[in-house]
C-alpha cells in the first residue's frame, strides 16, 4: 500500500489531501472538502490533466498578441507539443473571446480557443 | 465645475463591479476613469485559466473575467473615460484628471477608490550587488511576455514566492526558458498551495524555502545570483551559500496598494494593510470616500474583489440616498496570530462582510470573534495559511455592545 499527499488544483482552496492506495485503487482518503477532490486524486493516479493558458501572434491588432487556453485539460505528457502547436499559430485582427484557433490540438479532444477580443486597427 | 453623484477611480474588476452594482441599484450618474487605453485593469495580462470559479461556476482566464465585467458596464450604459489619470483628489470630492484634452475637474458626490496595487521592488529590498540589466518584477515581466511578445530571458531564478511569480515559472517554462530556483526567505510559501503544485511541482522547478539572495553578480547584463540558506531570524547561515548562474532575475516579493491619491484627500491608512482604514459600507474615514479591491487589501482571487465592491456599492447607494451611513464607532481589533482585518470598524447596526489573514501558518486552530467576554462566533478550522484570505459573514445583532470586537487565532 502506497500513501501519498496530493494538493487539489481544482479549486482556490487547495485542499491537502492524504490518500493510501494501491495501483489505481484508492483505499482511504482525507482531508478533500468536497467530491470533486477525489475525482482529481482519481485522475492523477490514472492519468493527470492539466489545461494550459498561452498567447498567440496576432496581426492588425493593437497589440502583437492574443491570449488563448484549451477548452478542456490534456494529458501532462502532451503540455510540450501542444505548445509547439500554439507558438505555430497566428490570428488576424478582428478575433473574440472563443474563437477557435485550433480544432482538436493533437487530436487530444480540446479546443485552442481565444480569450480576449481584440478589434481591427483602422 | 463639472458634478457627477460618483466618480469611480480605476476601471478594473473593482471598478466595474462597483459601477454595474450602483447602476443596478438606481443610481445613473456614474463616471468610471480608467489611466489605461482599455478597461479590464491587471487581469487583461493575466492568461492563465482559475478565475471566476466562485462567480460564475467556470474557470476563465483573466482577460475573459474582466470582459464579462466590461460587457456589463457597457450594456449597462455606464460612461468611462479611458487614458485618463486622476492627479489629485480632494478632501471635498473634488476629482482631478488629466485626460488626452486636458484638465478635468469634477465635483462628486460619493468617489470609490479602485486603483488597485503595484509591485514591491527591489528597492524596497535591500540586496547588495551591483545593478546589472535582466531584473524584473513579476508583473512587468507578465506584462512583457503576455501583451507585447518580449521574452525576457532564457535562464531564469525567481525570487520570492508570490503568486504571480509562481505563474511566471510555469509561463517561462512552458515558452522554453529553464527556470532553476525559486527562493523564499519565508519557511513557508507565501502564494496558494495549488499554484505551488501546478506552477512549480508540475515542472520540478525547485522552491528553496527559507533561503534567500544575498549577491547579484555581472555586468552589464546578470550573470548568476548567490542564494543562501536564512534562519529563523532570517539571518544568512554560513557556509550555506551557493552560486546559481541565470540571465534573468524576477522579482515576486508582493503588492502594495497605490495610495497616493487616498492620501492627498487625506484618508487614514493602516499600516498593516497599507490600504485605506474603513467600516462595514467600505467607507473611509472621509465621508463619501470609499474603497475597495486590491487598493484597500492585496486580494488573490479577483471573485472576491468582485464580491467585495459590490458590497461597497450597496453602501454608497444609501449614502447617496440618505445623505450620511451611520457612525462607526466599534473598533475591530487584530488579536493574536492576525495579520490584518477589514473592516476596521463597524456601528453594529448592519451585517458585515469580514476579511482577514493569518500572520503565520497554522493547523487545527479556531477562529474566534469576541466582544469584551462574549463569544461571538468560534469556528474550527483544519488549517489556515496567510496566502489565504478568509472572509465570514457576521450578523448585525451579533454585536452586543460597543466594546471593541476582538478577532484572533486560538491554538
Ligand atoms: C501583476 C499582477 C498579477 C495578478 N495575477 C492575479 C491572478 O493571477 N489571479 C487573481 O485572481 N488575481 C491576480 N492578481 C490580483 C489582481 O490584482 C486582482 O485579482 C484584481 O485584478 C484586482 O482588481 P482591482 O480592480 O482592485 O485592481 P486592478 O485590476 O489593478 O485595477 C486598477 C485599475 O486602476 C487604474 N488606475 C490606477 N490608478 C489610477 C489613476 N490615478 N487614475 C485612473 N486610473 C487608475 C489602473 O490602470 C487599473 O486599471 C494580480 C495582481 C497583479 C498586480
Ligand atoms: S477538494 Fe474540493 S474544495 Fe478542496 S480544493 Fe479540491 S475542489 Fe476545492
Amino acid at each position: 500500500m502506497n500513501s501519498r499527499t496530493f494538493t487539489c488544483i481544482i479549486c482556490p482552496n487547495g485542499c491537502e489531501i492524504q490518500v493510501s492506495y494501491e495501483g489505481d485503487k484508492i483505499h482511504e482518503i482525507n482531508g478533500n472538502k468536497c467530491k470533486k477532490g477525489l475525482q482529481y486524486v482519481e485522475q492523477e493516479l490514472t492519468d493527470p490533466r492539466r489545461t494550459i493558458a498561452s498567447s498567440v501572434r496576432i496581426k492588425g491588432a493593437e497589440l502583437p498578441l492574443c491570449s488563448v487556453r484549451l477548452t478542456k485539460p490534456i494529458p501532462k505528457k502532451d503540455i510540450f507539443s501542444v505548445m509547439e502547436k500554439i507558438n505555430q499559430a497566428d490570428l488576424t485582427a478582428p478575433v473574440h473571446i472563443g474563437d477557435v484557433v485550433i480544432k482538436n490540438v493533437c487530436g487530444l479532444d480540446s479546443d485552442v480557443i481565444v480569450t480576449k477580443d481584440m478589434e481591427r486597427l483602422q | 465645475m463639472n458634478r457627477r453623484d460618483v466618480v469611480i477611480i480605476g476601471g478594473g474588476p473593482a471598478g466595474l463591479a462597483a459601477a454595474a452594482a450602483l447602476k443596478k441599484a438606481g443610481i445613473h450618474d456614474i463616471l468610471i476613469v480608467e489611466r489605461e487605453k482599455q478597461l479590464g485593469g491587471i487581469l487583461r495580462q493575466c492568461i492563465h485559466d482559475g478565475f471566476g470559479l466562485t462567480r460564475f461556476g467556470e474557470t476563465l482566464s483573466g482577460p475573459e473575467y474582466s470582459q464579462r465585467f466590461i460587457n456589463e458596464v457597457k450594456d449597462l450604459q455606464i460612461e468611462s473615460i479611458t487614458n485618463a489619470t486622476v492627479i489629485d483628489l480632494s478632501n471635498d470630492k473634488v476629482v482631478t484628471i488629466d485626460t488626452t484634452e486636458g484638465l478635468l475637474k469634477i465635483q462628486a458626490r460619493a468617489v470609490i477608490l479602485t486603483m488597485g496595487c503595484r509591485e514591491r521592488t527591489r528597492g524596497a529590498l535591500a540586496i547588495p550587488g551591483t545593478r546589472p540589466a535582466g531584473i524584473y518584477n513579476a508583473g512587468v515581466a507578465q506584462s512583457y511576455m503576455n501583451l507585447y511578445n518580449k521574452m525576457v530571458g532564457k535562464n531564469i531564478v525567481i525570487m520570492g514566492s508570490g503568486d504571480i511569480g509562481l505563474i511566471m515559472a510555469r509561463r517561462l517554462t512552458l515558452e522554453g526558458a529553464h527556470v532553476s530556483a525559486v527562493f523564499e526567505i519565508l519557511p513557508y510559501p507565501s502564494g496558494l498551495p495549488r499554484n505551488i503544485e501546478q506552477c512549480l511541482n508540475d515542472y520540478n522547478i525547485p522552491l528553496y524555502l527559507s533561503h534567500s539572495v544575498i549577491d547579484i553578480k555581472g555586468d552589464p547584463r546578470i550573470e548568476s545570483v548567490v542564494a543562501a540558506q536564512v534562519d529563523e531570524k532570517q539571518k544568512i547561515i554560513p557556509g550555506t551559500e551557493k552560486e546559481f548562474p541565470c540571465d534573468t532575475l524576477i522579482l515576486s516579493v508582493g503588492l502594495i496598494p497605490e495610495n497616493e491619491l487616498s492620501l492627498s484627500a487625506g484618508v487614514s491608512l493602516d499600516g498593516r494593510t497599507k490600504g485605506a482604514i474603513v467600516d462595514e459600507n467600505f467607507q473611509t474615514d472621509v465621508p463619501g470616500i470609499f474603497a475597495a479591491g486590491n487598493v484597500l487589501h492585496v486580494h488573490d482571487l479577483v471573485d472576491f474583489v468582485s464580491l467585495e465592491a459590490e458590497k461597497l456599492a450597496e453602501g454608497v447607494s444609501r449614502y447617496l440616498k440618505e445623505g450620511s451611513l451611520p457612525e462607526a464607532d466599534i473598533p475591530v481589533e487584530t488579536g493574536s496570530n492576525i495579520g490584518h482585518v477589514i473592516p476596521q470598524k463597524i456601528s453594529g447596526t448592519r451585517d458585515i462582510q469580514m476579511s482577514l489573514r493569518v500572520r503565520r501558518p497554522v493547523k487545527k486552530c479556531r477562529l474566534v470573534i469576541s466582544q469584551g467576554s462574549h463569544t461571538i462566533k468560534s469556528i474550527p478550522m483544519p488549517k489556515a495559511i496567510p496566502a489565504e484570505m478568509i472572509q465570514l459573514q457576521l450578523k448585525a445583532d451579533s454585536f452586543i455592545s460597543k466594546e471593541p470586537v476582538e478577532v484572533r487565532i486560538d491554538e
